[in-house]
């Protein structure tokens, strides 16, 4: 499937801003993809799909647009 | 010796100085600005009348080596929203009064005649009132170099810009930071009312007093806890390398990053503005990405950003105001917002009120959306200037709204929403309408819950668990912003079970007492409920506690959702 992954702050470090993949099978999970990125998941503190929040287990399908954030805040 | 109150007398232009009321002296920061307020201030006169009164208090904790304790809160009735106010800021200010014992200062009456304008010089021995001519007219900057050299490169200072002079109801105070930078008390219009007490500055002097601890073993102890649990908080660490620039892109991705004077919960520029960019031109640029703004914060949210040259441009570049100038007036040039930034800090001017009262203007036509350079040249040749044009922006979005014919104009209490669109991120929709203060995301910050997933989360399009979230961090917060505690402590604070008690044990330990976690819960309770009735009794009802109409109305993109709470659900915000 094509999904779109998007990294922010200092997971962009030696990986990407967006890039867009179709290396993933369907039903992959957030989780998945962002270990295959070499990331920890410990680390991720906020993961989106299309623009809502999403649990690392959850399911991609075609055209998903995941989001993926270190631990963050701010105010 | 006992911390003193010194209440300067404008009318009059007498000092004394007094005891600490045995009911005020559990009291800090906002609790005490609050109190105070509540207790001597009409709550129906006029903000920039002679019965206002401008409180000015360290937290209980500030002077001390506790980790963040270095905030100053100013508090009056504001001019900009009626309501009672508070509001606080770093610097070096906060330290330097709790050293000199000053439990507060309160600014009461008004000089007789327009002219004179004066200063106040607090040191060991008490506080005076001198006249000032030279200083007249100028900004912020000009302010703290003159009083260093005048007085000395280690005094603190308080001050005006021209904007507090002009009594512009966004109109903000300074504080001098470490580095001889700025730091404000942005929102409310607050440097109105010490504009129309006609004093541009407060200066106060450096000592080698220090802060009485009842317990000094017990404080080292629980401070050492405390601080590990901020140093170790992965939050912490990203504030300290991105600022709170960071939620840029995080909210925009959570489509509520309100956008064109609210119409939209994306920016297309986004990118050119966050915070990876920010931090990436800062180091290009050799600024510092990490500075913090007293001493004794190990977080270090602040940073110096540098202009093209590599020449220091501006400090404390936070996301709200690069947000207010950014998405919501299009402007995606971090450079043009630099720029603003650091004439709205000199001017004196809440950078917030004023650039969402650009966005309203934008929407008027007075200037296009995304016009970086004429929103600079506004700021300059209008607000600066003193013109009418000036005036009302200077005087915030709803003066602008209310001058154009506008009706999309973002504020509550008609105080300017910030950073965070309500229809898109509800829990802090009911912050905006239920703060005792007007719309101000520091009040409840939901965006913990329902974004950063910091204390549980909360879904945010869901309005379930919003009023009672709202409220419980309107509780904290009313807490922690009595003991001189910078509020990013919160994140730690609710992510690390060793942090809160730390802090309690600090207070415990400075002042010899055996609070407990109820106990300032009680406090923040009493805090809030005391502003509240002090709205009240300034002719606020709970049909104030609302949202402008609009975002029951237009749908905000990429969610195409609206606010849709009803006036009962509001409503059951204050019932505790
Ligand atoms: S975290 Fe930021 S706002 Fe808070 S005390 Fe440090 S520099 Fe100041």
């Amino acid at each position: 499937m094509k999904i779109t992954i998007k990294l922010f702050a200092y997971f962009r470090d030696g990986r990407f801003k967006k890039r867009v993949s179709d290396f993933f099978d369907e039903g992959t999970s957030p989780g998945e993809v962002i270990t295959s990125l070499g990331l920890d998941l410990e680390d991720v503190g906020v993961i989106m799909v299309n623009n809502r929040h999403a649990a690392a287990d959850s399911c991609l399908t075609e055209g998903d647009v995941l989001a993926v954030f270190p631990r963050i805040g701010g105010g | 010796m006992a911390d003193k109150i010194y209440r300067v007398n404008m009318t009059t232009l007498t000092t004394t100085v007094e005891d600490v009321p045995e009911n005020l002296q559990g009291h800090g920061g906002r609790g005490l600005t609050s109190n105070i307020v509540a207790a001597e201030v009409e709550p129906t006169c006029h903000p920039l009348g002679s019965h206002n009164k401008l409180v000015i208090a360290p937290g209980l904790l500030s002077g001390t080596t506790a980790a963040n304790s270095g905030r100053i809160s100013c508090g009056a009735k504001s001019p900009l929203t009626g309501t009672i106010k508070e509001s606080n800021a770093g610097g070096t200010a906060a330290a330097m009064l709790a050293k000199l014992g000053c439990k507060a200062i309160i600014i009461e009456g008004m000089p007789s005649t327009k002219d004179n304008w004066y200063n106040l010089v607090l040191n060991d021995k008490g506080i005076t009132i001198n006249e000032e001519t030279e200083l007249v007219g100028k900004g912020n900057f000009a302010i703290v170099e003159t009083v260093a050299s005048r007085l000395g490169e280690k005094f603190g200072v308080i001050s005006i810009g021209q904007a507090g002079e002009m009594k512009m109801a966004s109109a903000n105070i300074s504080i001098k930071d470490p580095d001889s930078h700025l730091r404000s008390c942005g929102r409310g219009g607050l440097g109105a009312v010490m504009g129309s007490k006609q004093i541009k500055f407060i200066a106060l002097a450096p000592t080698d007093n220090k802060v009485a601890i009842a317990d000094p073993e017990a404080f080292t102890a629980a401070n050492r806890v405390f601080t590990k649990a901020l140093v170790d908080n992965p939050i912490s660490q990203a504030l300290g390398q991105y600022g709170t620039n960071v939620l840029v892109n995080i909210i925009n991705e959570a489509g509520g990053l309100p956008t064109r004077n609210f119409t939209s919960g994306q920016f297309d520029g986004h990118e050119e503005i966050s915070g990876e960019t920010m931090h990436d031109t800062i180091v290009e640029r050799e600024g510092k990405p990490k500075h913090n703004c007293h001493k004794g914060c190990v977080i270090q949210c602040s940073q110096i950003y540098n202009d093209m040259n590599k020449k220091y441009k501006t400090s404390g570049f936070e996301y709200e105001s690069i947000w207010a100038m950014g998405a919501d007036c299009c402007v995606d040039n971090l450079d043009h917002i630099a720029e603003a930034d650091s004439m709205m800090d000199d001017m004196g001017i809440d950078s917030i009120e004023t650039s969402v009262a650009m966005g309203v203007a934008m929407e008027a036509e007075v200037l296009e959306f995304g016009d970086g350079a004429e929103f600079c040249r506004i700021l300059k040749d209008e607000v600066l200037a003193g013109t009418g044009l000036g005036r009302i922006i200077g005087s915030g979005a709803g003066s602008v709204g209310r001058a154009y014919g506008v009706t999309r104009v973002p504020v509550v209490k008609n105080q300017a929403i910030p950073a965070y669109d309500p229809r898109a991120i509800k829990g802090i929709g009911i912050t905006y309408a239920t703060s005792t203060q007007g719309a101000d995301h520091t009040m409840g910050y939901t965006i913990a819950t329902n974004i950063l997933g910091v204390g549980g989360t909360v879904d945010p399009l869901s309005k379930e668990g919003q009023v009672e979230l709202s409220r419980n961090l309107q509780i904290a917060t009313a807490a922690i912003d009595s003991t001189g505690m910078c509020l990013f402590i919160a994140f730690a604070a609710l992510d690390d079970a060793t942090c809160l008690p730390a802090l309690v044990d600090m207070l415990n330990a400075r002042f010899g007492i055996g609070l407990t976690a109820d106990d300032v819960t009680a406090l923040g309770i009493s805090i809030l409920k005391t502003e509240h009735e002090f709205n009240l009794a300034a002719g606020f009802t709970n049909k104030d506690d609302r949202l402008p109409e609009f975002f029951s109305e237009e749908p905000i993109a990429p969610h195409n959702v609206i606010w849709d709470f009803t006036d009962e659900e509001l409503d059951t915000f204050w019932d505790f």
